[in-house]
């Protein structure tokens, strides 16, 4: 047993967190080392559970990406929607958009989810919450790697092959994950509170998608043009598509940039994440 | 040096009653924290908000035990809940030393589909256990819940007791400094349950323990101080018993005013009505009870039934002419029916009378009396959870056995 002074104090006051920034900032890196091992083993309770209780198992990373292919590759065959020329094959384009946009969009539903199914413990247990996020980010990992080995194998086998530019992807496939985990855990505060937050997301991510290069090619002209370029999306989906198809990189400048903010704005979230959980926790089991 | 390893100075918390105000005042509340405003903002109650804790201060040391009593809504979950961390107190502030171990929720994390071992490790390093440490504590853990042929099966077939010893098992493998328990030990089957509380007194001789529960038993046997929490506020009384006896005669004024009375009768009976010859007894004295009934038709071998209730509504006492063997014969028209119940052994305090009516061989009443009469009981002896007789002292006789 260690002598008491040697102890850990730990505090618990009404003064905001916010107050004390220095505090606050060591609390939340030295929470993030403690909550590694939590984060891990939560990972492998989730994906080994999702995956024992599933006949089609990692089959399900594909069917969705493959059921919206084949929806737009129907609506630009038929004439429907006329989407434009593509440097690459339509059913290669809207493919590998789809995967990726599938890969961003779990990483932005994964913080939200991952609290809100860690609401009985979070009432009952003092852990480091950054585990949760953590582990969301592994789980987005994990299933991403299967989502990218299947497409990798599917271009081979329509004939697409990455050139030296592959070197690249990994970089592009984090910035993905880490943009979607920014805005997933930007809206969890919020989300946490009211159930609207989760129930508009599907829509409004597939809003986004519709803005973003994703099953549409970049416009030449127009407003739409102007929207395309701006959103910072774009850059992200661009490059992460030309990497993997051996296509020369586009707007790196803008690529970096979006990084760098992303990187800022997801410490600023974290912080807004930490500041709310007790506040958040008061009030979801009230 | 002191050794306090915890420290609760003016604690006050604000809930609120109203769900929809209570999700807009917490949007409220992130914004003000964002803004690096203190929490809880001035003293002031917001609409629809109360004090859930209120001036609450109070020290515990190594080896010491608290117990949190007050009834359903005091704030005792509240409590603990400050102290663990999970929520923000609005004023006051609070010191805790060294690794906090709390069970308010057993087997929170479990996933029913995984294994009890896999759940393991997952459970513990929620409570903050590292891979090495639950190694090392593995079999200790499996062996205290009881449950190695079922450790490889997934905890989905379980059965519910089974998954609350895997969980205090893994709760209590920690060994913590201040360790919180909430009420937790309501579950489980007795010789579990004893296991349970030798854990706890092991626990507790190296932290210090705050302990919740509303049985008064336990929190006597435990606990060496006492935190009566009466709509959020309390002081810590050192004489436990003293504690006990507040908590008991709220709860029995409380009881009292809430008491659920019943009063019904059916043909043939055309009227009824019943008294007590006192309204106080002491102890070991007799009571007239006196039935006053008006019957359409003879009424032959009636079941009668008097229930004296306690309190807390634990029936103490019965009297029932079919158990004596009693032959009572009611003829048609008024009459008055007297008999002496007693002598009363009971512990001191207010019981409710009841008093019901049926044919031998039927189910159904034809009259129902429910708590329509009450008498006090004076005496020596204090109030004690779940007792309700004490047996008459007859003196005693002492010899002494030479040794050989």
């Amino acid at each position: 047993m260690k002598p008491t002074k040697d102890l850990k104090t730990t505090v618990y006051s009404p003064e905001s967190s916010i107050a004390s920034p220095v505090k606050l900032i060591g609390g939340m890196f030295r929470d993030l080392m403690d909550g590694r091992e939590l984060a891990w083993r939560l990972a492998v309770r989730d994906i080994s559970a999702q995956y024992r209780q599933t006949a089609l198992g990692l089959l399900w990373a594909f069917i969705l990406p493959l059921a919206h292919t084949f929806t737009w590759i129907f609506l630009n065959g038929s004439g429907i929607v006329s989407v434009g020329e593509t440097e690459l094959p339509y059913p290669v384009y809207v493919f590998t958009g789809t995967m990726l946009w599938a890969i961003f969009m779990e990483a932005v539903n994964a913080p939200l989810q991952q609290t809100i199914a860690a609401k009985p413990m979070l009432a009952k247990i003092n852990f480091p919450r950054e585990a949760l996020v953590v582990s969301g980010i592994y789980q987005t990992l994990f299933n991403s790697a299967i989502k990218i080995v299947l497409l990798m194998a599917a271009l081979i086998i329509l004939g697409v092959y990455p050139g030296w530019r592959l070197v690249w992807f990994p970089l592009g496939a984090l910035s993905l994950i880490l943009a979607g985990t920014t805005l997933g855990l930007l809206i969890t505060p919020v989300g946490l509170l009211y159930s609207d937050v989760g129930k508009s997301l599907p829509l409004l991510l597939q809003f986004l998608m519709y803005l973003t290069p994703v099953v549409f090619p970049m416009p030449s002209s127009g407003l739409a043009a102007i929207i395309f370029k701006l959103n910072p999306m774009t850059p992200l989906v661009l490059n992460v598509r030309n990497w993997l198809t051996g296509l020369p990189s586009e707007y790196l400048g803008y690529f970096f940039l979006i990084n760098g903010l992303i990187v800022a704005l997801l410490f600023i979230v974290w912080i807004v994440y930490r500041a709310a959980m007790p506040i958040l926790i008061e009030r979801m089991s009230a | 040096m002191s050794d306090t390893l915890i420290k609760v100075e003016n604690l006050s918390k604000k809930f609120c009653r109203n769900l929809k105000k209570s999700l807009w005042y917490g949007m409220k509340d992130l914004g003000s924290e964002l803004l690096g405003r203190t929490h809880g903002g001035k003293d002031e109650l917001r609409p629809e908000e109360f004090w859930a804790i209120n001036d609450v201060s109070f020290e515990l040391r190594r080896g010491e035990c608290l117990g949190l009593i007050g009834r359903n809504g005091a704030g005792k979950t509240t409590l603990l809940r400050m102290l663990n961390g999970l929520i923000k107190p609005d004023k006051g502030r609070i010191e805790m030393r060294g690794r906090v171990g709390a069970l308010i929720a057993l087997g929170a994390g479990f996933n029913p589909i995984l294994t009890g071992r896999e759940n393991i490790y997952v459970n513990g390093s929620v409570l903050g256990l590292a891979k090495k440490e639950i190694d090392t504590k593995v079999d200790e853990i499996i062996d205290f819940a009881d449950i190695r042929e079922f450790i490889d099966s997934p905890v989905q077939s379980y059965s519910s007791g089974m998954q609350v010893r895997l969980g205090f098992a893994v709760a209590t493998a920690m060994e913590p400094d201040v360790l919180l328990l909430d009420e937790v030990l309501a579950v489980g089957d007795a010789g579990f349950r004893h296991r349970c509380y030798s854990r706890i007194g092991q626990l507790q001789r190296n932290a210090a323990v705050i302990f919740v529960s509303h049985s008064m038993d336990f929190i006597s046997q435990i606990c060496d101080r006492v935190l009566y929490l009466q709509h959020g506020r309390g002081t810590v009384n050192s004489q436990v018993t003293n504690g006990i006896a507040a908590y008991l005669a709220e709860n029995q004024e409380h009881a009292a005013e809430s008491t659920d009375r019943a009063r019904a009768f059916y043909p043939p009976i055309i009227d009824a009505a019943l008294s007590l010859s006192r309204e106080s007894v002491n102890y070991g004295e007799k009571l007239d009870v006196r039935l006053t009934i008006d019957i359409a038709q003879e009424f032959i071998k009636p079941v009668i039934n008097l229930a004296l209730r306690s309190e807390s509504d634990q029936v103490a006492a019965i009297w029932n002419t079919r158990q004596h063997g009693a032959c009572v014969i009611i003829p048609a028209g008024r009459s008055e029916i007297r008999f002496a119940i007693g002598p009363l052994y009971l512990l001191p305090g207010k019981y409710n009378c009841s008093i019901s009516l049926r044919e031998d061989g039927s189910a159904e009443h034809t009259l129902w009396f429910h708590n329509q009469a009450q008498i006090k009981v004076k005496g020596q002896g204090q109030q004690m959870a779940g007792v309700s007789v004490l047996l008459p002292y007859h003196g005693h006789t002492l010899k002494k056995i030479a040794s050989s």
